[in-house]
């Protein structure tokens, strides 16, 4: 049975802490790019907590979104690219080969997300952040796109341990960083070909909603919110 | 120019062939002056990394895609337009055909280096060639990327072929006249032209075909350059009417750098008894009809999606008319339109410098009309959050500077080692003019002697 791996981000537990960002930076390599190349739209994070604000001071809510690469499974980046960089595998991931990309940026014009980045310089990291690089993530040139793959080394690691074991990937071994870093648990991540996996029964609550659902690129990506995140009364 | 014999006409258009003067080699200094800033710029950007350039997330298209599609739509000039009047059987166009067609060649090339320059790595270009590689794949077909790749080689060659097959007469015209080794790389170029009345008729025959086959490639690649943005999920871009307003654009923004380019020509190679005010006057008529095409496209696009009225488009459509790009917008429709419109509309502006004077507002809106389709889209895209701006640095900047250079530079090159206006094609009209024996059979006569 082939896996087709997805996310549920509950945005009511959601406390905009960025625990996520920082993990993921932690066990993707991604670099730190400075203050300076920052200011000028160049810093990367995989995933991002966006915030908004609704209504009128002094009665302001804030709403806080984790978002990162949905793996659509019609996505918009993989067509455009002439490389084939960007490509969709088995598994229903969006890959991004750094090996094959030549940095057109198609992909991330096209992207609706604005969830690839482009790495404009050679990476870099601040110390003492360059002593803690993760064996198992390869390191991205200058020239190159990157974007989240779903912590895709865990899931190989995952999947080689069972098949060693002789057994199915169970239910919830395997963890992207961020969603290992959620502290209200806010994040799930499983198989949504397994019909009774957590992230299966989630993304068919009543509170599901896609991001950007209407441009149907069929993210695998759900977000669960009340009424209430577009402005409507609390239900 | 009915008194013309054809041994003035020949004496007048190889003149500027004989040599160069001091002004001519200023000019050329300060030209490669700025193509070899604009290397070292690229040079800098390898060196460096991209970073150097003003691109940035989400506006990761900025001024290279808007030369690229700047300088191809001016390929438009000479390709399409000679086309077109050659099988209209316009007979005017005999002395503007060649100089139309090298734009194109020019322009093309030029703009065919940007999709190059802007790469994360640009060392990496030729992955868009299918060959069997090691790597065990062939480039995607499914991009627009590289329909651009092939639409824009094939252009480039039917465009070379169709420059280089008339100018074979005139050629062999030089290399008769011509002694040492100019007469050897001459006789290369003439590709062994006798002026048989078998050769002839090829030629003749060469040129329809080529004619014919020209115009749907042309119409191919800014179609298939539209498709680049039409096809990208991206607020504004993902439109229809893109191909067909890009092909009109091309068009215009290449009858207004045709027009430009005759009129330096006219005055600095004292080509004033050839270059007509009929001709500044037939093409300014065409450009006239260009500004309404594009007033008209522009009007559509922007109705509909105002109209439309969608969530995703609005940002955009409202910093084009109102916000932060709402200065070059309004630009952009007055060197497009209202400058114009008026000069080529009335009769008696439509002179030698008022159309020189409307072409320089077309060239430099069409510039303005690229750039507001690319950046205000990808900088207003869906999520809010993501919102982002674009600036331009000095090495995007100089690398623009560089290609004009280079256009300039070619174009002089050139009007210095071939006659810029076809002499064989003129003495033909003559001929007809005076009702002889058919052209090609007096211009074979000649040949033989």
């Amino acid at each position: 049975m082939v896996h087709q791996w997805g996310m549920v981000i509950d945005l009511d537990r959601c406390t905009g802490c960025e625990a996520c960002v920082v993990a993921c930076h932690a066990e993707n390599n991604i670099s730190t790019v400075g203050e300076d190349q920052a200011a000028r739209g160049r810093a990367i994070h995989w995933i991002r907590v966006e915030r908004y604000f609704e209504g009128e001071f002094p009665d302001v809510k804030t709403k806080f979104m984790p978002v990162l690469c949905q793996q659509c499974d019609a996505a918009p980046c993989e067509p455009v690219c002439p490389t084939f960089a960007s490509y969709h595998t088995i598994e229903g991931l969006n890959g991004q080969v750094y090996n094959r990309c030549i940095g057109t940026r198609y992909c991330a014009n096209a992207c609706p997300y604005n969830v690839r980045f482009f790495n404009f310089y050679n990476p870099a990291w601040d110390k003492p952040l360059n002593l803690q690089l993760n064996p198992d993530v390869s390191v991205r040139e200058v020239g190159v796109m990157e974007k989240c793959t779903f912590c895709v080394q865990r899931i190989k690691a995952s999947e080689v341990q069972a098949a060693a074991e002789k057994r199915d990937v169970r239910d919830g071994e395997i963890q992207p960083a961020c969603v290992q870093s959620c502290p209200t648990k806010a994040m799930v991540f499983g198989d949504l070909s397994d019909p009774h996996s957590e992230v299966s029964r989630l993304a068919h609550s009543n509170r599901a909603t896609k991001l950007l659902g209407e441009l149907g690129t069929l993210p695998k990506v759900t977000y669960l919110q009340r009424d209430s995140w577009h402005g409507g009364e609390d239900s | 120019m009915a008194a013309k014999t054809p041994e003035q006409i020949t004496d007048d258009l190889l003149r500027p062939l004989s040599g160069v003067s001091a002004r001519y080699l200023t000019a050329l200094a300060f030209l490669a002056g700025v193509i070899v800033a604009a290397f070292c710029a690229f040079g800098w950007q390898i060196y460096a990394g991209i970073g150097v350039a003003g691109i940035r997330r989400p506006v990761f298209w900025g001024f290279y895609i808007t030369n690229f599609v700047f300088w191809i739509g001016l390929s438009h000039a000479g390709t399409l337009i000679s086309a077109i009047l050659r099988l209209a059987n316009a007979t005017w166009r005999r002395p503007v055909t060649r100089c139309a067609e090298v734009i194109t060649v020019f322009a093309l090339s030029i703009g065919a280096t940007f999709p190059i320059i802007h790469l994360g790595k640009p060392w990496l270009a030729f992955w868009m060639i299918p060959y069997p590689s090691q790597r065990g794949i062939w480039p995607n077909v499914r991009s627009p990327l590289v329909w651009d790749f092939f639409a824009i080689s094939t252009y480039l060659v039917s465009s070379v072929t169709f420059l280089l097959l008339p100018m074979l007469p005139d050629m062999a015209l030089i290399r008769d006249r011509a002694t040492g080794l100019r007469k050897k790389i001459y006789s290369v170029a003439a590709l062994g032209w006798r002026g048989t009345s078998k050769q002839w008729h090829r030629l003749e025959s060469a040129m329809q075909i080529m004619a014919v086959a020209v115009i749907p490639v042309a119409v191919s690649v800014h179609s298939i350059v539209s498709w680049d943005f039409a096809m990208a999920p991206v607020p504004m871009w993902h439109s229809t009417i893109f191909a067909p307003y890009f092909v009109a654009g091309a068009i215009f923004s290449g009858i207004a750098a045709l027009i430009i380019a005759m009129a330096l020509l006219r005055k600095f190679l004292h080509l004033e008894a050839y270059l007509l005010r009929e001709h500044f006057e037939n093409l300014g008529k065409l450009l006239l009809v260009m500004s309404l095409l594009w007033f008209y496209f522009v009007f559509a696009e922007r109705l509909t999606v105002w109209y439309g009225n969608e969530t995703p488009e609005m940002p955009v459509f409202w910093a084009t008319l109102t916000g932060s790009y709402s200065p070059l917008f309004w630009i952009m429709v007055f060197c497009n339109f209202l400058l114009p419109f008026p000069i080529l509309a009335i009769k008696k502006l439509r002179t030698i410098t008022g159309t020189v004077i409307a072409s320089s507002g077309v060239v430099i809106g069409m510039w303005l009309e690229r750039f507001l389709i690319i950046v205000p889209s990808l900088s207003n895209k869906y999520l809010p959050y993501s919102f982002g701006s674009y600036r331009p640095t000095w090495v995007e900047i100089t690398i623009t500077a560089g290609t004009f250079a280079a256009m300039a530079v070619l174009y002089m090159l050139f009007a210095k080692t071939v006659p810029i206006i076809s002499i064989w094609e003129l003495k033909a009209a003559e001929h007809l003019a005076a009702d002889r024996p058919p052209a090609w059979e007096r211009v074979a006569q000649e040949g033989a002697d």
